[in-house]
């Protein structure tokens, strides 16, 4: 099974973003060897040239000798593996980087032989090597495109394939399976396996979040290595022997840490599938967007899975200065709320004038130029993204309205969830929206409600009435503007209800905890009536301004870049995938840089 | 290029011998074999072969046989298949180690083109392009065939692999 258009998610680790990783250093090809810099070795990749650094980063980013996997990727050479990944240890357990090389013939004098074309004599090694966990040396030729390659690579296959169940029209990796890939690329067309196949336990209870099919596990052990090595829960383990190998959790201890879903990404074949996802939607159907968590400060770079307007999961996309290759289990499985039945998705509010957006503007502008200065107050949400927050502040400086927006926080742990759970808690402090402390300004709105001088609240994305501002205070509010995406109580008393979006609906930015601006495109459209917030927010703030915003969100992210210090020099097209840092005004405990 | 057309002849204007050429040719179909066939109370008997609209199939032992892997779906050029994937809750599939069978699978028959191209496709032999070629209905929901109705009219499939069960017995036989 071998679908023509696998998702890119399925590349994450493989060798186009490896090789970028690593590519990234110095290394190019030469067509003379005569110079390299002292720090560099020239080897010979398949008979072509290239100078790679002495010294690359490992798993950890501490500098170790550059091995042959590293030298292919800079050289560009396909090099298949299973039990590699860029961020996990080195095991070499799978063999399938099994590459030849040779290394210089050395003279009497100790001193490389040239041959009479004055390159190089290489002595063959009559052995193999693992490109995952080989280092580099001088003048070494490595040939990965030999017949004796070939014949390794379809003899490894064979071996992974003799016991594994080939059961892929119900495995959820179809699709994205590197044994599937290998197999097409490096395997042999038929099998010659007629002896009766190993079983193993299948449907395995391993964790909450987890199943795990032990037949189709190729005892890569990157799931043991990421848990144990990345993760600090040593959970998983191998027992028994050959063929009766069998990966499984510890007796009583199940498999349950905040990151376990992270070695369904990791694992190469479907041993380990996520419950979630189980039997949801194959994954070559899935519409991938690339986004940015919103459930914490940290802002972790995702690829949201989508089809026909569901959102159907999420999965970590690389980012080596944010994220890694992961991120957490609560992270990942917080979009269900986004397809839930009571949203808001049609205009509302007890003094809606008409069911269609210009008429609702139209009230909500003149509800607004009809306030005297200093009776506005706009509660802002740091859920919210950079160009909205951008938007409101016009807005409130257009009303002189004091701002401010609602903390949330939690509890951190020692990798990647944030003890800021609001993803643009950053942003919201970058545009002034957020008092300092962040919602010390909500019990002064809550004065000005009761002794009268503050009669129109703006409210975006928040429950002001779980943070002090209750209903009875509420009620004596001339004008309550809301935009919110769920119902709660404040969106039921508010007299222009205006539906927003999530944030896989819009485009936009979210800046984190450390001042990284970070991309978020749609992946799907928003419900009914809902707008992306940005949008009328623009609308809004033109009617009461008379001044010009784009309408593109690149314009938008441009002009505020032009027009907020902090972000000067940046531009949206310039963000790329990866996002850019801004220095920060304040530092609280959790944006420290890492 | 200029046709010429020779007078006719006294014979040919008096149009009696050609009504008797055509009378004969009349009479020579009337006594012969009747070819004609009083559509619908009669039907043609198509070739085992035809590509006719593609109905689910059960096995001998009245199992599901498809398990919602949505290779049709994907490669079905008119897009006529759905197929709703049972997900984590679904309803147990008819054989145990199948683990997964679908939930819903609607194929639109105004869509589909007769291509073959899903039976092809199709790793557990689970769809076929059945002899049925003159579809009815008399609204356009009428012609999306439901799962049901399309493993009714697909009837039994004789399996000679029964991969499925011949995996149960081996894994069973290992057990220690």
């Amino acid at each position: 099974m071998t679908p023509t258009h696998p998702p890119s998610g399925m590349a994450r680790e493989s060798a186009s973003s490896f090789r970028h990783e690593v590519s990234g250093s110095s290394s190019t090809a030469l067509g003379s060897p005569s110079t390299p810099p002292a720090d560099a070795i020239v080897v010979t990749v398949n008979g072509q040239k290239v100078v790679v650094p002495r010294l690359m980063p490992d798993w950890t980013g501490k500098l170790a000798p550059t091995t042959m996997l590293q030298a292919c990727a800079a050289a560009k050479v396909d090099v298949p593996f299973y039990c590699y990944h860029p961020r996990l240890p080195v095991a070499g357990n799978c063999r399938m980087c099994l590459v030849e090389y040779g290394t210089p013939v050395l003279g009497p004098d100790r001193h490389a032989v040239r041959g009479p074309d004055g390159e190089l004599v290489i002595n063959k090694s009559p052995r193999p090597a693992i490109a995952c966990a080989t280092p580099i040396t001088s003048g070494m030729a490595i040939y990965t495109d030999t017949p004796g390659v070939k014949r390794m690579r379809e003899g490894v296959l064979e071996f992974l394939l003799a016991n594994h169940p080939l059961d892929c029209p119900i495995c959820d990796k179809a699709g994205e399976c590197r044994l599937q890939e290998y197999s097409v690329d490096y395997g042999e067309s038929a099998s010659r396996f007629v002896e009766t196949k190993v079983h193993k336990p299948k449907q395995v209870d391993i964790g909450p979040r987890i199943v795990l099919d032990d037949e189709r596990c190729i005892l890569c052990t990157r799931c043991i290595r990421f848990t144990r090595d990345l993760v600090g829960d040593d959970a998983l383990g191998i027992v028994n022997r050959g063929s009766y190998s069998t990966l499984t959790h510890y007796p009583g201890r199940p498999f349950d840490n905040n990151y376990s879903l992270n070695t369904v990404d990791l694992c190469p074949v479907g041993a380990l599938t996520s419950k979630d996802f189980r039997f949801q939607m194959r994954v070559w159907f899935l519409k991938e967007t690339k986004g940015v968590c919103t459930s914490c400060g940290t802002g972790c770079n995702i690829l949201i899975g989508s089809r026909e307007n569901r959102v159907l999961r999420y999965t970590p996309r690389d980012n080596g200065a944010v994220n890694g290759s992961w991120m957490c289990d609560t992270g990942r499985l917080n979009y269900k709320w986004i397809h839930r039945p009571d949203r808001i998705v049609k205009l509302g509010g007890s003094r809606l004038p008409a069911p269609a957006w210009p008429a609702a503007l139209a009230a909500v502008a003149s509800a607004l130029r009809n306030a005297p200065p200093s009776s506005v107050a706009i509660v802002a949400s740091a859920r919210q993204t950079n160009e909205e927050l951008y938007l409101l502040r016009k807005l409130a400086q257009r009303l002189g309205a004091v701002s401010d927006s609602v903390p949330r926080s939690g509890e951190p742990d020692r990798w990647l969830v944030s003890a800021d759970r609001n993803p643009n808690s950053a942003g919201a402090r970058l545009f002034g929206l957020a008092a300092d402390p962040m919602g010390s300004n909500v019990p002064r709105f809550a004065q000005g409600i009761r002794t009268g001088s503050l009669k129109t609240l703006l409210v975006f994305g928040e429950d002001v009435t779980r943070c002090g501002l209750g209903a009875d205070l509420l009620a004596k509010l001339e004008t309550l503007i809301v935009s919110d995406v769920l119902p709660n109580p404040t969106t039921a008393l508010a007299h222009h209800l205006l539906p927003g979006c999530a944030a896989v609906e819009k485009r936009g930015s979210f800046t984190n905890v450390h001042g990284r601006v970070q991309r978020v495109f749609a992946a799907i459209d928003p419900p009914g009536d809902a707008r992306p917030e940005w949008e009328f927010l623009r609308d809004l703030v033109m009617a009461l301004t008379g001044h010009a915003f784009p309408d593109t969100i690149e314009g938008l992210f441009n002009q505020m870049a032009g027009d907020v210090p902090a972000l000067h020099g940046l531009e949206w097209a310039a963000l790329g995938d990866a996002g850019l840092t801004v220095p920060m005004q304040s530092r609280t405990p959790d944006n420290e840089p890492r | 290029m200029i046709v010429k057309r020779n007078p006719l002849n006294w014979a040919e204007r008096l149009y009696l011998p050609a009504v008797w050429n055509g009378f004969k040719v009349t009479l020579r179909h009337f006594f012969r074999r009747k070819v004609t066939m009083q559509y619908p109370e009669e039907r043609w008997v198509v070739p085992q072969a035809y590509r006719g609209a593609p109905y689910l199939v059960r096995d001998q032992n009245g199992n599901t046989k498809c398990v919602s892997c949505q290779l049709c779906e994907f490669v079905c050029p008119p897009k006529a298949i759905s197929i709703t994937p049972p997900g984590p809750d679904g309803p147990p599939a008819d054989r145990r180690n199948a683990e997964k069978m679908p939930l819903e699978f609607k194929i639109n028959m105004l869509r589909c083109i007769f291509c073959g191209l899903c039976e092809e496709v199709c790793p557990e032999e689970a769809i076929f392009l059945k002899r049925d070629y003159a579809l009815v209905g008399t609204n356009r929901q009428e012609m999306v065939y439901a799962r049901d109705k399309l493993l009714e009219l697909g009837g039994t499939h004789q399996d000679h692999i029964l991969k499925w069960e011949r995996m149960e017995r081996e894994a069973a036989a290992q057990e220690p």
